[in-house]
């Protein structure tokens, strides 16, 4: 058992070191860190673009858990319950109605969208039938998708369209610089705030009945989860862009493995998401040399085939 | 002592519970009985709180239960609901681990570790206790939540319906420990059961509820009687004696249903193999 974290930690050592050696500009590991250029691509640009990477896929994997233990449902993620494109829509009113304001105040916003936008599918996913479990990603791709559509209809009628796109097209990290990634820190505190709360999440995805047995405010829980999934999704997606996939696949991978003790769980899918997200950045800077394709749209293929591959596949015997 | 008083319960516009009062004493295996939809379970879950209280006022132990924090009333009562279907992938272990939840937080010391370890044992589940609850019987994950509940270790266990899913054995096995609990560590148990024989054979009070008002309480003896038993359920019943407690018979009463079975004959007999 002690061989699996050494062999991953191992593997994501080795992605890390793979990131840092690859991309479009030439840099050697024979350069010593005195050489101006290897310093340069690696602080300015390697170096953040690996920590964005990491970031954005352990925030969104946790993200996963927790709205996935927030419904009940494994078939959803931060990215199908209409969370992103409710934080663009926050972002893209605050643009319109105050350009100047600082952009902290513009992530407040997108986080305070964000998480109306989760309390609604919240309170959707309540009037569902209990034992309709399909309808329930349903309902977030139809509530991702309507407002989605508001964005880009106001974001067209102001002619901002193209400044939308950013957001709600499939994201990428070929533009991390540093000075342009660091919000992404704020998703990672949110993912470490799921971990300290873990056993409270854990218990939640047993049932109002057994929470509130345990003596547990399941409505203060469902909140702090709401908070988490928010912060992420609107730092990930004002940053980078849309992330498909990491949400829903690594946390139902992590739970066929080693179950739902979230305490225990959740460091996992953290690794998980940061490994997965930065395989397919990777592939998608390899592909096209010197090009790229964005990190979203290799995700888009490689996390659907798995996805396809969990429903088929009974779980295993652990 | 559970204090109940001017309670009065709806669902929608349909009327559950009619002004119970009504008083549960200490250190007793309390059953609650009644026909379908008597309002024994929405009692037993306004008791646990797992349903907000809309007229009257419900005490547990001088807890109002109105007022009191729902983490302070997870120390005195825990309460196990009827069994939904859970898709959370635990360990049996984890789950019962999580009864203590309520002393540790998520630090558990050694007292904690060890009243998990009891509750495992005392549930027959020390094999299974690394399985994971989508790998078990129905039965067997009745239990685990029922070790959940018993690893809590609050002075009151409030149960609705224990015995659903478990087999003969396991039931009989539940009872004797509940009655056991009662008996040795004068704990309270209030607990709803279908099948009167439990409540004839184990339980100390008898709580008889009807069309949401409660139609007698006591003593086995003094409820469970043919009288009361047949208003109560609306059929015959034959009341017996069996090892110095009531035996209610209920199973043979073909005539009165019009349905008059054919007198066996040797040949109908079964076979024993």
């Amino acid at each position: 058992m002690t061989a699996r974290p050494l062999a991953a930690g191992l593997v994501l050592a080795l992605l890390v070191l793979a990131s840092l050696g690859l991309g479009a500009a030439q840099i050697g590991p024979g350069a010593a860190a005195g050489e101006g250029w290897t310093t340069l691509v690696l602080m300015e640009s390697r170096l953040p673009r690996t920590l964005a990477v990491l970031l954005t896929g352990a925030a969104l994997a946790v993200a996963g858990v927790v709205i996935q233990s927030l419904v009940r449902n494994r078939f959803v993620g931060p990215d199908t319950a209409g969370t992103g494109e409710s934080a663009a829509l926050g972002l893209l009113a605050i643009t319109l109605l105050a350009p100047g304001a600082p952009i902290w105040v513009k992530m407040v916003v997108a986080s305070l969208s964000a998480m109306a936008g989760t309390a609604l599918f919240l309170q959707i996913v309540r009037r569902l039938p209990v034992r309709e479990v399909m309808l329930v990603p349903i309902a977030g791709l139809v509530l991702s998708g309507i407002i989605g559509a508001v964005v880009t209809w106001i974001a067209w009628e102001a002619d901002l369209l193209q400044f939308v796109g950013t957001w709600l097209m499939s994201g990428e990290f070929s533009g991390v610089i540093a000075g342009r990634y660091e919000l992404l820190w704020i998703a990672g505190a949110a993912a470490g705030l799921a971990w300290f709360a873990a056993d409270r999440f854990a218990i939640l995805s047993l049932g109002d009945q057994v929470a509130t047995g345990l003596g547990l405010s399941t409505r203060g829980v469902m909140r702090l989860g709401m908070v988490v999934v928010s912060v992420v999704s609107a730092m990930v997606v004002t940053t980078v862009g849309m992330i498909p996939f990491v949400g829903l696949v690594v946390p139902n991978i992590v739970a066929r493995v080693m179950g739902d003790n979230l305490r225990a769980s959740i460091p996992v899918v953290a690794a998980g998401g940061a490994g997965l997200l930065l395989a397919c950045d990777l592939v998608g800077r390899i592909v096209r040399h010197p090009y790229e394709i964005p990190v979203g749209t290799i995700l888009g293929v490689v996390g659907s085939v798995i996805f396809l591959w969990l429903l088929y596949r009974p779980a295993v015997r652990g | 002592m559970i204090r109940i008083e001017g309670v009065t319960h709806r669902i929608g516009a349909a009327p559950i519970l009619h002004d119970i009062d009504l008083t549960l004493p200490r250190g007793k295996l309390i059953a609650l009985i009644g026909p379908n939809g008597a309002g024994k379970s929405t009692l037993l879950r306004l008791i646990a709180r797992l349903e907000p209280l809309q007229a009257g006022r419900i005490e547990i132990d001088g807890l109002d239960l109105a007022t009191t924090p729902t983490e302070r009333l997870a120390l005195t009562m825990a309460v196990m609901g009827q069994q939904t279907h859970i898709a959370s992938r635990l360990r049996v272990a984890e789950l019962v681990g999580f009864g203590r939840w309520p002393h540790h937080h998520g630090r558990p010391k050694a007292a904690d570790r060890e009243a998990v370890r009891q509750a495992l044992e005392a549930f027959g589940l020390t094999l299974l206790k690394d399985r994971f609850l989508d790998e078990i019987s129905g039965g067997q994950a009745q239990r685990a939540h029922l070790a959940m509940t018993f690893a809590q270790g609050t002075d009151w266990l409030l149960l609705d319906e224990p015995l659903n899913n478990l087999d003969m054995a396991h039931s009989r096995a539940l009872m004797a420990r509940l009655a056991d609990l009662v008996r040795g560590s004068a704990r309270s148990v209030v607990t709803v059961v279908h099948e009167v024989n439990y409540a004839a054979a184990w339980a100390d009070h008898v709580v008889a509820m009807k069309g949401g008002r409660v139609v007698a309480e006591g003593p086995p003896e003094t409820v469970l009687t043919e009288p009361v038993l047949s208003a109560l359920y609306d059929t015959p019943v034959e009341v017996m004696r069996h090892d110095d407690r009531p035996l209610v018979l209920h199973h043979h009463w073909h005539d009165q249903l019009g349905t008059p079975l054919p007198v066996r004959t040797d040949t109908d007999r079964p076979t024993l193999h």
